[in-house]
């Protein structure tokens, strides 16, 4: 699915990727359903030219949709500045296809799929690194009332909650939030 | 001259950085301010994440959703400058207000406008079988979708369940209201404004009316960028300091519109822009134009200031809703990105006296009052009232989540109780 306001250049990128073994399913520009009809089309693949206002919308669906995310490729018709290119390149699955050559199309396309399909790893291991640092925060906190109520010294205030979570088989950090939450109700 | 690349979107509220080029207050303090006018806030975002950039005219909650890392660039992203208040508007289709009106007559005369009239159309809709509302805001990341699910849930309609909520480019929300594609929208100026000349739209509640004074626009730049440019950075907050208490007077507001209205800024007429820069708003085509001389606020009522408590209500808004999924410290994380150290040393340069605080509450003053500034002056200040009566304690900042029972949060709140003790 292409969206950009000028169907010159949407023409001329539709018969690029057609050369390139590509179908294109549907040529968006400046309309103001463009949500509905990406919903409607389900395309595999979303094209637009980077300085398009629609690509907050756009954004914004695949976000909405994040179980089944489709890759969104940007270009930009201006190559030759640099910053420029890694702004596009910066974006969720972008690359450049500066002058719109047929036969820069298919390479670009692989290229975009592939980052996008990298970034959506990244994210996911972002996500996982990010809980455990927070969990590692709420076990410290557990560590400290324990520390604090109880008299204990780290060590066995780390023993204390891992011989809880133990029994009762579940994460150290499900008990450290229920430690935390325990001493709020006490205060 | 040093250079500084500074891109903007096409809005009233770009209005301190366009006076700020324009009149020179850039110029006076040695910079050679590059401005490009931006399609859409991703593409802002990506610019300035990129290096393309090295100051924006953002959304007040972007550079904190960037921080958190819950939009897609996660570069850590900062502001030391407020860009002003207020400045929205929730507008409605007038089919939808007609509809609203005959539902409950008397909750549509009020001021400010409860959404109750729209609750009753909402539940006739899904008597009838009838698909949701629709409505839009500018970005998922932004005041405009706070203030609009806001305003919604204080009526008892949940924005998840009850309405459908869309991200439209500001340029295109009126065409979307008169396609019936949405039947609302919440948006920066001056776009209500056009929506009420076409006649399509009338405007149901300003944002100056849902949270007196609320923060709105900021000048954002990237963490690791104003740790190596801090002069320049510096002297581009003094020049936006002098440029805000300059657009802020009421006999320069016909000034500003002026500027404006070239293609280099916001590209409409300046006798659109005028309405809400001089306070004199028409809420309907048919209607008489109200007078709210605080619709923007530019500099007085320490407009400028970045508050980390603002920076506080914004993370909690996105806890609310389920955009921030794991528990934060949330002051910690507000004063990550609102640095209050960095505008006391520009206000200092230029003589604007600063607030020694950095955090206040929110929704207990009615009328004017004043705080003490970090130079001993006294700094007069603004109503801070929710049109619902709700307050907002940065002291108390889980209790003010868990009050409504309208949110959706996916955060475990234990854990995040737990960090905000």
């Amino acid at each position: 699915m292409i969206v950009d306001d000028r169907p010159e250049r949407a023409e001329i990128l539709s018969a690029a990727l057609a050369h390139a073994g590509y179908t294109v399913v549907a040529r968006v520009g400046g309309r103001a359903d463009l949500a509905q009809r990406v919903f409607e089309i389900q395309p595999d693949v979303i094209i637009v030219d980077m300085e398009c206002p629609d690509r907050d919308t756009l954004e914004d669906m695949s976000r909405i949709t994040r179980d089944r995310p489709c890759p969104t490729v940007m270009f930009v018709d201006r190559s030759d500045d640099d910053s420029i290119r890694a702004a596009v390149q910066a974006g969720v699955s972008a690359y450049v296809v500066g002058g719109l050559h047929a036969e820069r199309v298919k390479p670009v396309l692989e290229v975009a799929i592939a980052r996008f399909n990298e970034f959506q790893t990244l994210r996911r291991e972002l996500a996982t690194a990010r809980s455990s640092l927070e969990e590692r925060k709420v076990v410290e906190r557990a560590k400290g009332i324990l520390m604090k109520r109880r008299g204990m010294d780290e060590e066995a205030a780390f023993r204390a909650l891992r011989k809880m979570a133990m029994d009762r088989k579940v994460r150290l950090a499900t008990i450290a939030r229920e430690v935390v939450a325990a001493s709020e109700l006490l205060t | 001259m040093t250079p500084l690349r500074i891109g903007i979107i096409p809005l009233t509220d770009c209005a301190p950085i366009a006076v700020a080029c324009e009149r020179g207050f850039f110029r006076r303090h040695g910079i050679d301010a590059r401005v490009t006018r931006e399609a859409s806030w991703a593409s802002l975002r990506d610019k300035l994440a990129a290096g393309a950039l090295d100051a924006a005219h953002m959304l007040a909650p972007m550079p904190i959703a960037a921080t958190l890392g819950i939009d897609p660039l996660a570069v850590p992203t900062i502001t030391a400058f407020s860009l002003g208040l207020n400045g929205n508007a929730i507008t409605l289709s007038e089919e939808l207000w007609s509809r609203m009106r005959a539902a409950d007559g008397d909750a549509t005369a009020a001021r400010p406008l409860p959404a109750t009239a729209l609750r009753r159309v909402i539940e006739d809709d899904r008597r009838r079988g009838r698909p949701p509302l629709r409505f839009a805001v500018v970005y998922p990341f932004s005041s405009h979708d706070y203030e609009l699910r806001y305003w919604l849930a204080a009526a008892g309609i949940d924005p998840e369940a009850d309405v459908g909520l869309a991200v439209v480019p500001p340029p295109r929300m009126v065409e979307c209201l008169e396609s019936r594609t949405i039947d609302g929208f919440c948006v920066g100026e001056p776009w209500s404004s056009l929506a009420v000349r076409r006649g399509v739209g009338r405007i149901a509640i300003t944002k100056l009316e849902i949270w007196s004074n609320s923060p709105e626009k900021v000048l954002a730049v990237r963490r690791d960028w104003a740790d190596r440019h801090r002069e320049l950075h510096r002297a581009a907050l003094r020049a936006l300091l002098e440029a805000a208490v300059w657009t802020d007077r009421a006999e320069n507001r016909a000034e500003v519109a002026h500027v404006l209205a070239s293609e280099r800024w916001v590209g409409a007429p300046a006798s659109l822009l005028a309405g809400s820069l001089t306070g004199r708003i028409a809420l309907a085509q048919d209607g008489e134009a109200v007078e709210l001389p605080d619709f923007h606020v530019f500099h007085r009522y320490a407009a400028t200031f970045p508050w980390v408590s603002h920076a506080a209500w914004l993370v909690l808004q996105m806890l609310r809703w389920g955009q921030l999924a794991r528990p934060v410290d949330v002051l910690d994380a507000a004063a990550s990105v609102y640095r209050p150290d960095l505008y006391r040393e520009a206000a200092r340069d230029v003589g604007v006296s600063a607030p020694a605080a950095d955090v206040k509450t929110e929704g207990t003053h009615a009328g004017p009052w004043s705080l003490a500034g970090a130079d001993g002056a006294t700094i007069a200040m603004g109503p801070d009232l929710f049109f619902d009566g709700g307050t907002f304690d940065p002291r108390a900042l889980v209790a003010s989540l868990t009050r409504s029972p309208i949110a959706s949060p996916r955060v475990d709140l234990g854990a995040l109780a737990a960090l905000n003790a």
